[in-house]
């Protein structure tokens, strides 16, 4: 199907993701509740929120790692349901960066950076090598392409991990809570080199705790509770003025401590 | 020396350091062993005195004297315990390979079906691996041959399949091939089906690391292999002369037979150890991270390039080393084939050999050798593979 | 579904879709959930059709329950004969036991429940009695069993069944777990004798079959003791049974010590606390914990492993099954005892490992924190 230019002018000022009166049950529990959300191209947003509250859901439904029993979702012009050719090609688009890593212990640091693109994408084993190389140097550790992703240090791992979903070139990144399994003197440079990927222009969803990121690069945060989108605003007005009593109540729990 | 006891004795002072505390109890522990096996020494030599009986393995090149029911090497009744010994030896690797194939193939099939999303299925698994496990060996291998013994039909009244293979309560007569000269022919084609299918898959990993092109290897790789030496099979005109074996008086003759005893143990074995294997293979996959399969799912993997790719090498890991123990455990259980009359090592030196000459010792002693054999053997692969793949740690 | 808007933080919890839970779904989902999955289930169904009734069939409610002989089993119907079963059903449990003695096996069998008790029920009361009690069944045990010192002696020979297989099986179990812990703790000692020797130990014992050590205890034991002892049969057995689980133990129980991290040892060591203090309290305990499925398993594998004692010629139920067989009545129904059996064993062992499963459960949530 090809698509003229008017139409390509078109799709490109709709939003890339669109979650339209999406809910999701784990059997009887009502998991979400009537998400309803736009994200732009480029834009981006950090999720916050106590724990147990569907941010991690919300955002694995995105690339169908869970699914949801109804509303729609619909990425990237391409509307994600049980048909394995939407799925696949969705998650070709988006990158997804998790909690613990989940480097492929198996393989070196370069294997996990290739593996995708060369059985997905179908690419030649020196040029993904050579894409691997380069976002390896983006992250700051070319050196360590050769070694085994358990003679690393959690920090690396994850670095590893982002220039491995880089490798397929997505439009969106999905984050996954990225640094809640670091430890305190490591998260600073998974950090900064989300902070500069973020000023590269990709479009990322980033859930986390870490408000100090959301006030540097954030275009929106959002605020879930129960399953719900409680709040959604700019960084500045989601910590001057936040218009919810639950928002008031977590930004005092997680700003004073 | 060390400051720490003061002690005037000189004894006590030696206990209380940690280094002549370890000599002292070594030379002790030494003492006892070598106590014990003196006097069990003596008790022997001096039984065996008594008795008349002498170590000695001259036994091995006198005739034998009995018969064995399967034979894979030329035996006769005048050929020397020895050769009896080989039989025997011959007769329990042939179970133990027959069995490990089978086991393998069941195992990882009911491991696999353990972890299906079909309901029926995973359950049927279930009681299948529950109940096989707990019921001793030994009975599975009297009960699978009761029943075969039972209900299989006398010769007379075979069951038949194209009136070439018949079974009955002496075992699965089946037809003998009898190779013509183009056969070889066929079989060179069939050498050179496997080489090509070797060559091409190196050849498609050369082009998808230059173009990234993936070819299909496996199902070009298996047309290859199956359909052109049946081909050539067909059209040099099915070289292969059968011996049909046929019902002569009361029993078969021409062709050959597969005994009962060696069909009941070898199911037998095979579905027991099948059922510890299943375990084994499905313990090995959910052993790899659900975290794995969601990165590689995420990554844009299907579910195919994700389990070779992925979760199959990691779960080798998991799965090697308990699957040999397994294997072990299947030749160690094949000693029980004296209780059906198959003719294995025990049955043969351990059994009729040794009570004929009544040398208990040494016939013992050559079994219980030729096991350990096995079992370091097998141990020592285990240990090779083991380091050569142990993941990388810091 | 409901697109009715609810003010941010109030939207109440609905139920799911009907179109996803409920019977069809859950029948659409496990077993029609593809073109492929369908026909699994189909050839499923068409196995299980074709197999069980049948076996139900034979099993049950053709068969024949009470009767005196083969020949009135099978005027009562085409079925298994069970009624050989529950006419020889004495001989199963008891072997050749003087009838008029069989209170004591009785007897032991109740003081070995309330052992069992005591020790895998942990909330018992006064159970340091109890336990303290448990030490000393042995030989209370023994001495019902076997007689002497009052009580009519009666030989072992006489013993089979049900009877011999729990001898075998509780005497193994018993004393192969604290020879097992020995040959562990020996194997990881830093004292190279003692470490060669239970290393050999164990992989001679692990290396062989069973059943080449019982040849060997009934054939060929007598030429190692000096002249003119006679060891019991039962005796070796119990000897060999024991010596072989105890290797297995020692290997499980090594996988369990070296899963327990060196500062364990090292914070003893630096409160002052000697080897056997050390292992008691602290390690021993942490290993004992962690390896109690495979120790669990060890136990099922050693108390199937009874059954090879027919071949040395010890009568448990499998040996006085086919005995029993010889008696002109009853020809040819092996297959009957064979079931039976392994109904028995199939009830002992499956329950051993689900008390296994509930054990690890159990630990588990204790260390959930």
């Amino acid at each position: 199907m090809t698509i003229t230019k008017a139409t390509k002018l078109e799709q490109d000022r709709q939003p890339c993701i669109i979650i339209k009166n999406m809910h999701k049950w784990y059997g009887d529990f009502h998991v979400l509740k009537n998400i309803n959300l736009d994200v732009s191209k480029g834009e981006k947003i950090v999720i916050c929120g106590p724990s147990g509250s569907g941010k991690s859901t919300m955002i694995r439904c995105i690339n169908r790692l869970e699914e949801h029993q109804e509303g729609q979702i619909i990425v990237d012009h391409v509307e994600l349901t049980n048909d394995l050719k939407n799925i696949e090609s969705v998650r070709r688009e988006v990158g997804m960066v998790f909690q613990h890593f989940n480097l492929f212990p198996h393989l070196t640091v370069l294997e996990n950076c290739t593996l995708a693109p060369i059985w997905v994408r179908r690419i030649p084993k020196a040029e993904a090598e050579a894409t691997a190389m380069q976002f390896l140097q983006r992250v700051k550790i070319p050196e360590q392409a050769n070694k085994y992703p358990g003679q690393l240090s959690g920090g690396q791992q994850q670095r590893v991990a982002i220039a491995r979903s880089l490798c397929m070139r997505p439009n969106i990144m999905l984050f996954d809570e990225p640094t809640s399994a670091l430890d305190p003197e490591m998260i600073k440079e998974v950090l900064d080199t989300m902070v500069e990927l973020a000023n590269e222009g990709i479009t990322m969803l980033c859930v986390t705790h870490e408000m100090g990121f959301a006030k540097q690069v954030a275009d929106r945060v959002i605020f879930m509770d129960g399953g719900e989108i409680i709040e959604s605003n700019t960084p500045q007005e989601f910590f001057d003025n936040p218009q919810h009593e639950r928002t008031k109540l977590f930004l005092s729990q997680i700003l004073d401590h | 020396m060390s400051f720490t006891s003061t002690s005037p004795n000189v004894l006590l002072r030696a206990w209380n350091n940690k280094e002549t505390r370890s000599v002292i109890i070594q030379i002790l522990a030494i003492a006892l062993i070598m106590a014990c096996f003196a006097y069990i020494i003596r008790n022997a030599v001096i039984n065996l005195e008594t008795i008349g009986k002498d170590i000695n393995f001259d036994f091995l090149w006198q005739p034998a004297s009995y018969d064995i029911n399967q034979y894979l090497i030329e035996y006769n009744s005048r050929s020397s315990h020895f050769t009896a010994f080989i039989v025997g030896l011959i007769n329990t690797l042939l179970i133990a390979v027959a069995g490990i194939v089978l086991a393998t193939i069941a195992g990882f099939l009911l491991g696999v079906m353990r972890l299906s999303d079909n309901w029926l299925t995973q359950k049927i698994a279930y009681v299948y691996i529950e109940f096989v496990r707990n019921v001793p060996v030994l009975l599975w291998i009297l009960l699978v041959h009761g029943l075969i013994i039972h209900s299989l039909p006398r010769p007379k009244d075979s069951y038949q399949l194209a009136n070439t293979f018949f079974l009955n309560n002496r075992g699965l007569h089946s037809p003998t091939p009898d190779f013509q000269p183009w056969f070889w022919g066929v079989v060179g084609l069939l050498t050179a089906s496997i080489v090509f299918a070797w060559w091409f898959k190196r050849y498609a990993n050369r082009v998808q690391q230059q173009t990234g092109n993936i070819y299909p290897v496996f199902w070009i790789n298996c047309a290859v292999i199956v359909i052109i030496p049946s081909l050539a099979y067909w059209l040099l005109g099915s070289p292969i002369e059968w011996k049909i074996p046929s019902l002569q008086g009361f029993n078969f003759k021409g062709g050959m037979v597969v005994r009962p005893e060696f069909i009941a143990l070898w199911l037998a074995l095979s579905m027991y150890t099948a059922a510890f294997i299943g375990e084994i293979v499905r313990a090995g996959i959910m052993a790899v991270n659900h975290g794995q399969t969601e990165a590689a799912y995420a990554l844009g993997l299907n579910s195919t390039r994700t389990l070779k790719l992925v979760v199959i090498p990691q779960a080798l890991r998991v799965i090697v080393p308990p699957l040999t123990s397994q294997y072990l455990n299947l030749t160690k259980n094949s000693s029980l084939a004296i209780a059906i009359g198959y003719m294995d090592i025990v049955a043969t030196i351990g059994g009729i050999s040794l009570n004929q000459t009544g040398r208990e010792m040494e016939c013992m002693l050559i079994v219980l050798l030729t096991y350990l054999t096995f079992s370091l053997l097998i141990s020592s692969v285990m240990n090779w593979y083991n380091n050569h793949i142990k993941l990388v740690d810091r | 579904m409901s697109n009715k808007l609810y003010v941010p933080g109030t939207h109440p919890d609905l139920p799911p879709p009907s179109n996803t839970v409920g019977v069809i779904n859950w029948l659409k989902s496990n077993l029609f959930s593809s073109p492929t999955n369908t026909f699994v289930t189909l050839v499923c169904l068409l196995f299980l059709t074709q197999l069980l009734p049948p076996m139900f069939n034979w099993l049950f409610i053709d068969a024949a329950y009470s009767g005196n002989s083969r020949q009135e089993c099978v005027a009562q119907g085409s079925g298994a004969c069970w009624a050989f079963i529950s006419e020889r059903l004495n001989l199963f449990v008891y072997g050749f036991y003087p009838i008029e003695e069989r209170w004591r096996v009785n007897l032991a069998f109740c003081l070995l429940l309330v052992t069992l008790a005591a020790v895998l029920w942990d909330r018992i009361p006064a159970r340091k009695y109890f336990l303290a009690y448990a030490c000393i069944f042995p030989f209370i045990a023994t001495w019902l069993l076997i007689g002497g010192l009052g009580l009519t002696e009666v030989p072992t020979s006489d013993f089979g069944g049900l009877m011999l297989t729990l001898v075998i099986g509780v005497t193994g179990i018993s004393f192969s777990l604290p020879l097992g812990v020995l040959l562990a703790l020996g194997r990881q000692s830093e004292l190279p004798i003692i470490r060669v020797f239970c290393i050999s130990f164990i992989e001679f014992m692990r290396g062989v079959p069973l059943i080449t050590l019982l040849f060997v205890a009934s054939n060929m034991l007598s030429y190692f003791l000096p002249p003119g002892t006679n060891f019991d049969l039962l005796l070796r057995v119990l000897i060999m049974v024991t010596l072989f689980a105890s290797a297995y133990m020692a290997e499980v129980i090594r996988g369990g010590l070296q899963a327990i991290p060196k500062g364990q040892i090292e914070a003893a060591d630096s409160l002052g606390l000697k080897y056997w203090s050390t292992m008691r309290l602290i390690i021993l305990p942490q290993a004992l914990k962690i390896s109690i499925p495979g120790i669990v398993n060890t136990f099922i594998g050693l108390y199937k492993d009874t059954t090879l004692v027919i071949i040395i010629g010890l009568m448990d139920p499998l040996g006085i099954g086919r005995a029993s067989l010889a008696d002109p009545a009853w020809l040819g129904l092996s297959i009957e005892v064979y079931i039976f059996v392994a109904i028995f064993f199939f009830l002992c062992c499956f329950s051993m490992s689900r008390y296994s499963l509930y054990l690890e459960d159990k630990l588990v949530t204790e260390h959930k924190h």
